[in-house]
């Protein structure tokens, strides 16, 4: 299982668990807001050679029909698929 | 068959943390984790990776993972892989992600304990050659050379005084099954290192260079393009321990410029001629050894 984003944010002590530990995979906020600049694919120059997808240290790139996508929600915009990537499919656009 | 990026089990395990963007610490354990699967029990003393997996109620893993203490990641794997074998569960890998000081300064006594012990787990060394977690301090495991906020460069003191500790080989002179060298630059050795530690029985110990951009001093897309010419320079190396004997796994044709590699990085880039050659010296005189004693494949 993928770790994904909940609904339910505990506010209160009430809802903090007794016990140290808690449930996994449980996601609350998104990394978005960090990034300054955004990769964006290029599907057309895209060979799907799927080393930006190896290479991502979030693991924001997914397959995608056989090439690749990008969960924007928790890309930081390192721009490590940009420098991996071979056939130069990926460019980095600023963010408005 | 041997795994690529093709065949790597497409679920993640690690996702949504908040490592520094372009994190090579991260981006071992993820790919780990992956290799591992969902049943991996991943264990994590303080340093980067707890601190950015375990947010509560931010939990970045979504297998079984646990925050042990700083000197206890062996020792808290041992217990792991003790209570689930008592529990008839089998099908499962005691994970472990250091940092290299918790591995190499803070954790090392427990660390050799299990290897002693010959426990069924898998231990990594997630090396980023600082405490980037508290703000690059030197560990045992930072370059000759290096700045790092306890080991300025100044008129007098040109950064870290001492070579970095060769922990892969103490931990091969403890007679260990599977001992290996690995780097997030070269991610399909890494991924069958993994791939081959977890078919072994007892105590595996590999050894993942992973760099830090914040720490580092380089720009945050260029970790793995670093993580790879610290290999092709000759300052790292490729490398298993198994059956007493070590082999290279992959020998450079001819190493790249060092002194390129080091000024690409703030935080060796007040080194003067004399300190390249130093540390030049150093790795030609590893690498006579190596080529002396190691198998090379």
């Amino acid at each position: 299982m993928k770790p994904y984003l909940r609904d339910k944010i505990p506010q209160s002590l009430s809802e903090i668990p007794d016990a140290p530990s808690y449930e996994a995979g449980y996601l609350v906020t998104k990394n978005a807001g960090w990034r300054n600049v955004r990769p964006v694919i290029n599907l057309d120059k895209c060979v799907g050679c799927l080393q930006c997808y190896l290479y991502c240290p979030d693991g924001v790139i997914f397959k995608e029909n056989g090439k690749v996508g990008i969960d924007y929600n928790f890309c930081k915009g390192c721009g490590i698929c940009r420098k991996i990537c071979k056939t130069g499919a990926i460019e980095m656009e600023a963010e408005k | 068959m041997a795994l690529n990026a093709k065949s790597l089990n497409e679920e993640e395990y690690f996702y949504g943390h908040k490592a520094c963007a372009g994190c090579g610490g991260s981006l071992a354990v993820r790919i780990a984790l992956k290799v591992l699967g969902e049943k991996a029990v991943a264990v994590l003393p303080a340093g980067c990776m707890s601190a950015v997996g375990f947010n509560f109620p931010q939990l970045c893993f979504s297998n079984n993972a646990i925050i042990s203490t700083f000197a206890g990641t062996a020792s808290m794997l041992t217990g792991i892989e003790a209570g689930l074998r008592a529990q008839g569960i089998t099908d499962f890998h005691a994970v472990g992600f250091a940092g290299d000081g918790g591995t190499a300064d803070i954790g090392l006594q427990a660390l050799s304990g299990a290897i002693d012990r010959n426990d069924n787990i898998l231990y990594i060394c997630y090396d980023n050659e600082a405490y980037m977690n508290t703000g690059i301090q030197k560990s045992s495991l930072t370059p000759f050379g290096a700045k790092t906020t306890t080991t300025p460069a100044g008129k007098n003191i040109h950064g870290n005084l001492r070579p970095k500790k060769n922990m892969f080989e103490i931990v091969a002179a403890h007679d260990i099954p599977y001992a290996a060298t690995a780097s997030v630059g070269y991610m399909n050795d890494f991924m069958n290192k993994l791939e081959k530690a977890s078919r072994i029985q007892g105590t595996k110990y590999i050894h993942v260079i992973a760099p830090c951009p914040t720490g580092w001093g380089v720009e945050t897309d260029s970790t793995v393009e670093i993580a790879k010419e610290v290999v092709d320079c000759g300052l790292w190396y490729l490398a298993e321990y198994e059956n007493g004997g070590y082999t290279l796994n992959y020998k450079p044709k001819e190493f790249t410029d060092v002194r390129e590699y080091l000024q690409k990085q703030g935080r060796f880039r007040h080194l003067s001629d004399n300190y390249i050659e130093i540390i030049k010296d150093s790795r030609d005189k590893k690498w006579e050894k190596i080529n002396q004693n190691w198998r090379i494949k």
